[in-house]
């Protein structure tokens, strides 16, 4: 009855059958049915993963959406306990007024909970605040036959820390409690100025970065030449006086699929040129909403349908501290000089701050982000990226993977057979069973 | 700040209801059959702004505990300004076809039991002389079609009560609101083979009730274009009807 599942990205084609959870205690035997019937399953939160690590390899989703209740707020302490659908939209709907924030929220708020703990997902604060696990505080995880296991570092801590990151296989995760952020306003006071080339992204955010809670670039990948790692840099933190005002943007929608991509050569070259040129050569100062600054894409219901029926890909890689710079530059030659990619190009230093997962994406380093619409000729540019970030010691964030090869994963997280071992063996999904074997 | 009585308040239409009113600061009574459901709507309801969350378990086809429940209602609420009604199940059409006790008991959860409650909401509500009694009911009820007959004629016995009641306490100003849903996605229709296109999330019906009930609509279809099938299907002869598999 309900329509079939997908990755945001919409690639690859793998509609997945929704079987919905409606109330927690039908998790154990829900789990049970779908592994007798269809050998495994996989928890799909919201589909906001970009490739395949949302995707079941029997293509038999469990459906966490429904599974939206707050269980406990105490909102003296700033700690919400919710189930693992609710989304973080849903938190922030809540908190907010009561002077509190996500402590990290990635670049949209439509994600589910379980979602973000299974991504050990990041944001604009990872050089202060580390990633979305270092704030989460327990979760309770069904395994097969095991019933309910309380996991926080003290209790459980092996899944705890596997479960963190680990892309929803090492069990059911079916509620969470989070440490939230106070927050005196919802308002972000930001800051922009534009920057000509790498090197100067660099400086700014060796400048610019310790002094603020959020940080990010828009690079632009088509620039070559002269023009070539020009950008925008965004550095932001709460106001310290303002109101606490939920997010009420009325929200426009892409209504329809349209057959080919809306984003091509032609349209990006003449957008990423108008958006550089818009922005000032001096810092400027603005106040915005939280959304606006945090969200700016989530205005645009299903904006990722204006790539067209084939979808699109996200690249999206981290380079350590040391062969950042030089690496991003070629990587940036290199995708400048196929003369594919998106608008939605963004460079980010990520801190030192370790997360407690085992699988977590981030390290002290570069991180580049660009989507593709999707394209035979993608898969050779995906190679000679992969290189570079190879060589470099970097690595892809399965989020929003669905190329990368099983032997760059297995040398870029060393970890994996770590949860391997702990994997719930009812639960397999489409990225898992391609980068292990 | 309402005060909201709901029957059958663990059903996902009624949680998106008091989900909606828990925003402005309602106070709830919940009545449902099963405690560990109930206690998690509770919590919800309260994480989401409500001030007061009463819980009480009944199975509604326990009659003789109905006059009891409305009772401590009361006791609880003191005024009742919503009371909705949205317990129900969607019977197996060929069982009940084939036992007659199977028939009788899904006719008295879907039918019997609303007009129990209704009559004994009436009388607490007449003597408050405000308020609105919410009950769905289901497109279901406008027809006898042969997939879902038994279903269809419980909720047309509940629409026509409605209806009857509604005249009745219109005169000392209590409103009587008949909700009609069509193909919503509930664990009630999980599994069905309904159209995709026709199903729509129990968020999108809870505001349309949210607002036929502050705005005193008499009967509501939702989505509003069930109006439209609706009519169509009424319209069309015995003769032709009698036909179709429905």
């Amino acid at each position: 009855m309900s329509a079939p599942l997908y990755s945001w990205g919409r690639y690859p084609d793998a509609p997945q059958t929704a079987h919905s959870c409606h109330w927690q205690s039908e998790l154990p035997s829900l789990l049970t049915e779908l592994a007798n019937t269809h050998g495994s399953t996989l928890p799909y939160g919201n589909g906001r993963s970009y490739g395949d690590s949302c995707l079941a390899a029997s293509s038999q989703a469990l459906h966490m959406r429904s599974l939206d209740r707050f269980i406990h707020v105490d909102w003296q302490r700033g700690i919400v306990q919710a189930e693992a659908g609710v989304t973080l939209a849903e938190i922030l709907t809540l908190a907010i007024p009561h002077g509190w924030f996500l402590s990290v929220t990635p670049g949209t708020q439509f994600v589910t909970l379980g979602g973000a703990i299974a991504n050990d997902v990041h944001g604009k604060n990872h050089h202060v605040r580390g990633t979305f696990g270092n704030h989460v505080r327990c979760f309770g995880l069904i395994r097969q036959g095991q019933g309910m296991l309380n996991c926080s570092p003290d209790e459980n801590p092996d899944l705890y820390a596997a479960t963190i990151g680990g892309l929803g296989l090492t069990g059911i995760i079916a509620w969470s409690e989070i440490q939230l952020m106070p927050i005196r306003s919802s308002q972000i006071d930001s800051s922009v100025v534009r920057f000509s080339n790498l090197a100067e992204f660099f400086t700014l955010s060796a400048e610019l970065d310790h002094q603020h809670e959020y940080s990010v670039a828009w690079i632009d990948c088509l620039a070559k030449g002269v023009n070539a790692g020009r950008g925008v840099f965004i550095v932001g933190d709460h106001a310290p006086y303002g109101s606490l005002e939920v997010d009420a943007r009325a929200k426009r929608e892409v209504p329809l699929t349209p057959p080919i991509s809306l984003i091509n050569n032609l349209s990006l070259r003449a957008f990423n040129e108008a958006y550089w040129r818009s922005h000032p050569l001096q810092h400027t100062f603005k106040r915005s909403s939280y959304d606006t600054f945090f969200y700016p894409l989530d205005g645009l219901l299903h904006w990722n349908r204006i790539y067209g029926r084939k979808g699109f890909q996200q690249y999206q890689c981290v380079i350590p501290d040391a062969a950042a710079e030089a690496a991003t530059k070629e990587l940036l030659r290199v995708i400048a000089e196929s003369g594919q990619g998106s608008f939605l190009a963004v460079l980010k230093r990520c801190g030192n701050i370790a997360s407690p997962g085992l699988m977590s994406f981030p390290l002290p380093g570069t991180s580049l982000a660009l989507d593709f619409p999707q394209k035979a000729s993608l898969a050779a540019l995906f190679v000679r990226l992969d290189d570079i970030v190879r060589k470099a010691g970097g690595r892809l964030y399965p989020a929003k993977d669905a190329h990368m090869s099983g032997v760059d994963f297995r040398q870029a997280y060393p970890a994996w057979e770590k949860l391997e071992a702990l994997r719930d063996p009812t639960l397999m999904s489409c990225f898992w069973k391609r980068v292990i074997t | 700040m309402k005060r909201v009585l709901i029957v059958g308040a663990t059903s996902a239409i009624a949680t998106a209801c008091a989900r909606l009113w828990a925003e402005q600061g309602a106070e709830f009574f919940l009545v449902a059959r099963n405690s560990e459901k109930l206690e998690q709507t509770r919590s919800d309801l309260l994480a989401r702004g409500a001030k007061v969350v009463t819980s009480y378990t009944m199975d509604v086809t326990d009659f003789s505990g109905h006059a009891e429940m409305v009772e401590q209602c009361r006791a609880a609420l003191q005024q009742i300004d919503i009371a909705l009604i949205a317990h129900g199940t969607l019977p197996n059409q060929r069982a009940c076809e084939q036992d007659v006790e199977t028939a009788l008991s899904e006719f008295a959860i879907n039918g019997t039991s609303v007009i129990s409650l209704l009559t004994l909401l009436a009388k607490q509500f007449e003597t408050q002389h405000c308020g609105t009694l919410a009950v769905i009911s289901s497109v279901a009820g406008d027809r006898g079609r042969p997939s879902n007959y038994l279903y269809g004629t419980a909720k047309a016995a509940v629409s026509t009560f409605c209806e009857g009641l509604r005249a009745r306490l219109y005169k000392v100003g209590v409103h009587v609101i008949d909700i009609k849903p069509g193909f919503v996605d509930t664990p009630m229709t999980q599994g069905l083979p309904l159209p995709a296109q026709l199903v729509v999330k129990p968020e999108q019906i809870a505001k349309r009730i949210v607002k036929g009930i502050e705005n005193k609509t008499n009967v509501l279809y939702t989505p509003g274009f069930w109006k439209a099938i609706m009519l169509i299907i009424k319209l069309v002869p015995q003769f032709v009807f009698k036909k179709t598999n429905l």
